[in-house]
């Protein structure tokens, strides 16, 4: 008797989000990037539609990072010292196909630079990389709540992904990026009650919940990885079976996560059966992505470029068996 | 959990003096509280006064149609009128309903396959109502092999166990509420199952409470689907909160909301 696959049949869809807007729609960018819109668990090409595939951000920030390994400063060399100059080597030799604009130097311990400062660097950077942008917040609340307002309002039009709202703090920026016309980025703290919370309080503002990303906030391998997985596994089940409320697309911020990770980071001196801390760390951060694109990322912020180029080419991989 | 509602009846005031001076507003208005208030579906029934149910039940089917795209459930024990329903039905449609009895299968399974309707088959024949669950599951083996034999697909199809008012008949609900689960056992793929909800509470004081405390107890038996008021919130609310307990819904401080959002 001839095999046959059970096919499952799912309902409901992930929420397609477009990130970016060209000249014909009103904006500058050169793309558009879209993601959702799947009808099925990731890469289950047989049982539904997967219209797009996971995308990777190139972490960018507004100041020198501080804490980031040499591995990763390496990598963008004296770049890193000039956010434009960053931004136009991950678009130009590493063929970003869109950029996170992290602004920590508005943190009141990292330069707490002005609302007027950052809106104006976020107009100029518009004009430096015409690739899609998605804009972070420092995570100071009160700081984030001035701050970017007016960055939305700088970059009105473009159709950014911006964020991050919260549960006590999503008023303000949920009404910004309704006004400026962008998408916005819900945090939940790897909750998946909060996440479905705080896309219904977004959504009572006005905002559709097709505008919404969910950062599921996660953990790297070996630091609550699999936690993670489990809470958006179960998001992206209740989704698929009709519950728009949790049907947004993921973001995940791999980069931030990974390299965090004593693993990561730790010189072959300090633990000489660990291997070299110069492919460790994009091992780590690559190995986190893979995990997650598994269980349903839809954007993944990254940040050591062979990391990012190992995952694209996993994505490729997997996307060639459609 | 799929939702019936039940309010577009001719044995409701409103309802029969609407079909009787031919007044859409008043369906329309009716159809559009019960959607907004959860319902997946809508129940037709022209009631006892209409002398032309044939062609009522196409004017109350035009005149939600007009308003509203939800499927639409023809309830009429007349095989004649459900089949005149029928063809005035723009969407996905449920006949409602068939009896175990052959005269009746013979003509509604068939068509319910040709409209590509799902199907209510109560557990009920001529020979009268069953009065313990092993009579309903004889009756819902029959309907089940019925769908079978003419290829009717037995997921589409909605068991019904024949809800009786608990002041008529507290012994069997028990029984009622056995039948609900195994009915599923019948076939594989497995048939659903649906009640009639209000009857529970027929000639009681207290029905709200009652309707809701059954459905909550039924939802627990495995209950699929029910024909209910929707717009009677502490019923829908007792119905969310059954369904979180059991998982089907992912828990968030505004989960009523949530549901209703859906």
């Amino acid at each position: 008797m001839a095999k046959e696959l059970m096919i499952e049949k799912w309902s409901g869809y992930v929420n397609e989000i477009s990130i970016g807007a060209t000249k014909e729609e009103g904006g500058s960018r050169s793309n558009v990037i879209k993601i959702g819109g799947q009808k099925t668990l990731p890469f289950l090409f047989s049982e539904g539609a997967i219209p797009h595939k996971p995308v990777i951000a190139f972490e960018v920030w507004d100041t020198q990072p501080i804490d980031w390994p040499n591995e990763l400063l390496m990598a963008y060399g004296e770049t890193v010292k000039d956010p434009f100059d960053w931004a136009e080597k991950c678009v130009k030799d590493f063929s970003a196909a869109i950029v996170c604009i992290k602004l920590a130097g508005a943190h009141p311990d990292l330069g707490d630079k002005t609302a007027d400062q950052e809106a104006k660097f976020i107009g100029q950077l518009l004009k430096k990389v015409d690739v899609p942008v998605i804009i972070l917040g420092c995570g100071d609340d009160a700081k984030d709540n001035v701050v970017l307002p007016a960055c939305c309002e700088a970059a009105r039009g473009e159709k950014c992904l911006v964020g991050s709202a919260v549960q006590d703090n999503y008023k303000t920026l949920t009404a910004a990026a309704l006004a400026d016309g962008h998408n916005i980025i819900a945090d939940s703290p790897i909750d998946i009650n909060i996440a479905k919370q705080l896309n219904i309080l977004i959504s009572d503002m006005g905002m559709p919940l097709e505008r919404i990303v969910i950062n599921p906030t996660i953990g790297a391998l070996g630091y609550g990885l699999e936690y993670a997985y489990s809470i958006m596994e179960r998001a992206r089940l209740a989704a698929l079976s009709g519950d728009k409320t949790v049907a947004s697309p993921f973001f995940c911020l791999v980069g931030q996560e990974s390299w965090r990770a004593k693993e990561a980071k730790a010189s072959i001196t300090e633990f000489p059966s660990w291997g070299p801390e110069s492919e460790r760390g994009i091992m780590w951060e690559a190995i986190t992505a893979t995990a997650l694109i598994q269980a349903g990322a839809d954007i993944l912020v990254m940040r050591h470029p062979k990391a990012i180029e190992k995952v694209n080419k996993y994505i490729e991989d997997l996307m060639d068996n459609r | 959990m799929f939702i019936i509602g039940e309010l577009i009846n001719g044995m409701y005031a409103n309802i029969a003096k609407a079909i009787k001076e031919k007044n859409k507003s008043i369906v329309q208005k009716c159809a559009l509280e019960q959607i907004k208030a959860g319902a997946d579906a809508l129940d037709v029934n022209c009631g006892p006064a209409s002398k032309e149910p044939s062609s009522d039940i196409q004017w109350l089917i035009e005149a939600i149609q007009e308003v509203a795209s939800v499927s639409l459930s023809l309830d009429s024990s007349k095989p004649k009128v459900i089949e005149s329903g029928l063809k005035a039905v723009k969407n996905k449609v449920i006949i409602n309903s068939t009896t175990a009895d052959s005269d009746k299968l013979d003509i509604l399974v068939p068509l319910a396959k040709k409209y590509n309707a799902k199907l209510i088959g109560l557990t009920i024949s001529s020979k009268g109502i069953p009065q313990n669950k092993d009579q309903r599951l004889e009756l819902a083996a029959t309907i089940v092999a019925s769908c079978l034999d003419n290829g009717f697909p037995v997921e589409e199809l909605y068991l019904d166990p024949i809800v009786m008012p608990v002041n008529v008949a507290q012994a069997e609900m028990r029984d009622i509420l056995e039948s609900i689960r195994e009915f599923r056992i019948i076939s594989d793929p497995p048939p659903k199952s649906i009640v009639g909800l209000s009857n529970v509470s027929q000639g009681a004081s207290a029905r709200s409470l009652i309707n809701r405390t059954f459905l909550v107890m039924a939802i627990s038996f495995g209950l699929d689907a029910a024909i209910l008021d929707p717009c009677d919130s502490e019923l829908m609310d007792a119905l969310i909160s059954a369904e979180l307990i059991l998982n089907k819904q992912i828990y968030c401080d505004s989960y009523l909301d949530a549901y209703r959002k859906k």
